[in-house]
């Protein structure tokens, strides 16, 4: 739904923007809550219980180096593929032997999940970081890649034209006008891959390493069924996420790449 | 500077799209022949669809020609050139950029001062005081339009290939960027090769109204327009010469058709 200022009514203010995903979240604990005791179920935790195993993680000063040691990695591994796929993209988009020699190379690896990948990951860089970069590399870099060059090929004609008209080649042309052209399906593409980085992160934590959200939960499961912990695992991973969205979508915002994504 | 040599000089052009099937093109100009002179303004009407922007389009070097040659400036047609501007029917204005920066766009090799001056310049001329830092989705389409006709007069172009430019405007507006046009073109000693489906506008502006036919297009016919500027809407000359494009396109001016 738009939320136009013109239009503003019920469901459209401020105050609803907040209150209503409040209270659905409010909904589901209540709910969780009464699941739980009504099913007397004595393994799986109840709301209060797991932020208990929050507060106990952020005693033994766990949390955060866990929630650290996730970031480092999805920012490593989804940096380099920003780093590579955009420019990458670009010269696809534009180039169209470039585009016939490797699009089928690309189409074709894009589809095998990063999970794959992991006898593979662990075959070349062992147990340590590089194992989890890797693999979240590797699924974030195609959709990085393929929505660079979707940007460049679905670029109006016109834009080229008019610059061309006034004398831009090489690198202003792609600097000035390609780039920015394409910049709001790159943007996508990097939110796409942002969301998959972390979901990587998580299963590639779970078998590769010994720190992390991912091997939280792996861990809390193994060592004594403490499954307030797995939930409190789960929890912060999707928390981050959210939060992790809501920065990239800010930049969906910024007045130089708005006119991509429609009248909102 | 050889005034005698047409700045813009066509033959035998031929021009086709490849069609649905491979050996089947669409034949969309045929036998097209044009000259405009230097310092001539030169307007294009025919039906829609008769392959006005096609030929355009092979002028300012956006499309290549199937046969024949297109001549501007003495040379055969290669590609795009800044010193001949084109004005996109479809709007070419870049949606990343401010009004601002896209009328100053032309000016990318220029310093800053001169850009600034011009901008502001031709900024007003076209009314959008005010909106030198809105970007193009916080206009209208007739704003937007203004935005690329200022960006083309600022380019300061030789020649200027305009596609029905004024199309998007309100019927005010258009009127005032009809004189506008016509005075930097008087003052500023440019060509220009304007296309419009609107038989009025053609009457008011052009020295010469070149009448095109229907697909597979040529041009069909030439009315010579010579009356003084600016033109008396209501003189009996400007009457004649609208009555007859009107009658060789095959409608007389009441909106019937000739039989
Ligand atoms: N890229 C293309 N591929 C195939 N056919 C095309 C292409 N561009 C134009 N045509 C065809 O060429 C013909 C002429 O098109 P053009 O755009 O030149 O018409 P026009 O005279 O400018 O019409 P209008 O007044 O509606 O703008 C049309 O029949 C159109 O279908
Ligand atoms: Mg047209």
């Amino acid at each position: 739904m738009s939320a136009s200022p013109s239009r503003a009514g019920i469901g459209q203010g401020r105050l609803a923007a907040f209150a209503l995903p409040i209270g659905t979240i409010a909904l589901l604990l209540v709910g969780w809550h009464v699941a739980v005791v009504a099913s007397g179920s004595d393994l799986f935790p109840k709301p209060l219980d797991v932020l208990a195993g929050l507060v106990e993680l952020v005693e033994k000063g766990l949390l955060l180096k866990y929630v650290v040691a996730s970031l480092f990695r999805v920012t490593w591994g989804f940096g380099l593929a920003v780093l590579v796929g955009v420019p990458l993209g670009l010269v696809l988009g534009w180039w169209r032997p470039a585009f016939l020699a490797l699009n089928p190379v690309i189409q074709a690896l894009r589809p095998i999940s990063p999970i794959a990948w992991i006898p593979v990951a662990i075959l070349w860089f062992g147990i340590a970081d590089a194992a989890p970069i890797f693999l979240i590399f590797l699924a974030s870099v195609f959709p990085i890649t393929v929505s660079s060059m979707a940007g460049v090929q679905n670029m109006q004609q016109v834009y080229l034209r008019a610059a061309q008209n006034f004398g831009m080649r090489g690198v202003p042309l792609f600097r000035r006008v390609i780039l920015p052209a394409a910049l709001p399906q790159i943007l996508t593409g990097i939110r796409i891959a942002l969301g998959v980085a972390w979901l990587v992160v998580v299963a590639a934590e779970m078998i590769a390493v010994n720190s992390g959200l991912g091997y939280l939960i792996i861990d809390a499961r193994n060592a004594g069924k403490r499954y307030d912990l797995v939930v409190a695992g789960m929890v912060m991973i999707g928390s981050i996420g959210l939060v992790l969205d809501l920065l990239v979508r800010r930049l969906e915002r910024i007045d130089s790449v708005r006119w991509g994504y429609g009248q909102r | 500077m050889a005034n005698a040599d047409p700045i813009v000089d066509v033959a035998d052009l031929w021009m086709s799209f490849p069609g649905k099937q491979p050996d089947q093109p669409v034949h969309v100009l045929e036998r097209v022949g044009l000259q405009v002179r230097h310092g001539e303004f030169v307007c294009i009407v025919g039906p829609s669809g008769c392959g006005k922007s096609t030929l355009l389009n092979v002028l300012g070097g956006f499309l290549g020609e199937t046969r024949g040659t297109a001549r501007v400036e003495g040379a055969p047609v290669r590609g795009p050139d800044p010193g001949r501007i084109f004005v996109f029917q479809e709007n070419g204005v870049f949606p990343w950029l401010t009004v601002e920066q896209n009328v100053g766009f032309g000016l990318w090799q220029r310093s800053a001062a001169e850009r600034d001056e011009r901008v502001r310049h031709y900024i007003a001329m076209v009314g959008l005081q005010g909106f030198e830092r809105s970007y193009p989705r916080e206009l209208s389409g007739g704003m937007r339009q203004r935005v690329e006709i200022a960006r083309a007069l600022a380019a300061n172009a030789r020649v200027l290939f305009m596609d029905e430019p004024f199309g998007a405007l309100d019927f005010l507006t258009r009127l005032k960027m009809r004189q506008d046009l016509v005075r930097i073109w008087q003052s500023e000693n440019k060509t220009v090769l304007f296309v419009t489906h609107d038989i009025e506008e053609a009457v008011q502006l052009a020295d010469r109204v070149l009448v095109m036919s229907k697909r597979p297009a040529t041009i069909q016919a030439e009315v010579v327009i010579d009356l003084p500027r600016p033109r008396d809407l209501d003189s009996p000359g400007y009457l004649a010469a609208r009555d007859r494009i009107f009658s060789i396109m095959g409608m007389d001016a009441h909106g019937g058709g000739v039989s």
